[in-house]
């Protein structure tokens, strides 16, 4: 009987629907993480794909070694290619940018601090003392959703400068399995943006306040710390660990 | 009280406050902190050592737990968050390492 009466709508304070499971527990908020949980095995499949091909490309250019346009030659340092035999023109640098990654790694694990306080914004809506937090609350998803594009803008200029070096997806082994971890992130990413940009539409058409917007910002902030997250691990794994 | 309301109020019982504003603040600044070692690391002789990778490998798990308990709640949340996420986390980590065994990345002995 307490299943069915909780498996149907039940009525919140403020005349708002939300819908329990049987745990007492918010069913999106159920489903937000198990969606989490399968996206972490769908990311550990393309980070695993990326590290088994890892250093089998056979031609260049290559994420953290000095290679050569004509021969298979490989070093560590442009001087030990040309020792080795590759003229000075056909030298190719190594492809990961760490200067510029670091840059976009500070954006993202940022644009999560402001997602934390546009929650803790619409959380404590009309509690006193909070006023300044709810006011930020608009502030703070705007600016998680420009630290967002900021990230894409990044990815977009690494991509570009990649492609420009001649490492497309079809290269090599590194560039297939390169893009398609980082783009599918990417797309992740682009999503979330999408999701934020939304959210802000709602709260400033008609606010953002009581269970159920909490609900949908605790639910947008799970995906977005989410994103986060699986970059933290892309971060070392691909562009610091040789 | 019915019994749907005593499992919800239980439920919401077992949902602690979340972190305050200062706690947030010393989390980002923790994250910018190992985030800018991690990066100074790999410009230093220390790259080259056999210790490079689980050093980095360890300060981006702390990274992970620090965002995971403390943006996204999960210290402070129901136990079913908790499960379903580090149940889910246990499960990719072992199909990482069935890929890399499978594909000779990583031998036994």
């Amino acid at each position: 009987m307490a299943t069915a009466a909780i498996a149907e709508s039940s009525a919140a304070p403020h005349g708002e629907h939300t819908h329990y499971t049987t745990t007492g527990l918010e069913n999106r908020k159920i489903a937000m993480w198990t969606l989490i949980g399968s996206e972490c095995m769908i990311f550990a499949s393309l980070i695993s794909t990326y590290l088994v091909y890892k250093g089998r490309s056979k031609v260049g250019p290559w994420p953290h070694d000095w290679g050569c346009k004509t021969s298979a030659i490989v070093g560590k340092t442009a001087a030990a290619v040309q020792a080795a035999g590759c003229a000075a023109a056909d030298v190719m640098k190594p492809v990961l940018d760490i200067p510029i990654t670091s840059q976009s790694t500070f954006v993202l694990l940022m644009s999560s601090l402001a997602m934390v306080l546009a929650l803790e914004g619409v959380e404590n809506h009309g509690k006193p003392g909070y006023d300044r937090w709810y006011k930020g609350s608009r502030f703070w998803l705007a600016m998680t959703a420009l630290m967002g594009a900021a990230f894409l803008g990044y990815q977009a200029y690494e991509f570009t400068s990649f492609v420009h070096e001649g490492l497309t997806i079809r290269t090599n082994l590194f560039g297939s399995s390169f893009f398609t971890l980082t783009g599918f992130h990417g797309t992740h990413v682009a999503v979330g943006v999408l999701w934020l940009v939304s959210l802000l539409a709602i709260d400033m058409k008609r606010g953002l306040k009581g269970a159920t917007d909490v609900l949908l910002v605790d639910i947008a902030a799970l995906y977005w710390h989410f994103v986060d997250v699986v970059w933290i691990a892309i971060f070392t794994l691909i562009y610091l660990i040789q | 009280m019915s019994d749907s309301a005593a499992i919800v109020d239980r439920a919401h019982a077992d949902h602690k406050a979340h972190p305050t504003w200062k706690q947030y603040k010393w989390v980002a600044l923790w994250l910018t902190v190992i985030t800018a070692v991690e990066v100074w690391v790999y410009y230093t002789p220390f790259r080259e050592s056999p210790l490079f990778a689980p050093t980095l490998l360890a300060m981006s798990a702390a990274k992970f737990a620090i965002v995971v308990m403390f943006y996204m709640h999960l210290k402070y949340d129901h136990w079913v968050f908790r499960r379903l996420f580090v149940g889910s986390l246990v499960a990719a980590m072992g199909i990482l390492m069935a890929l890399l065994f499978l594909f000779s990345k990583l031998k036994i002995g």
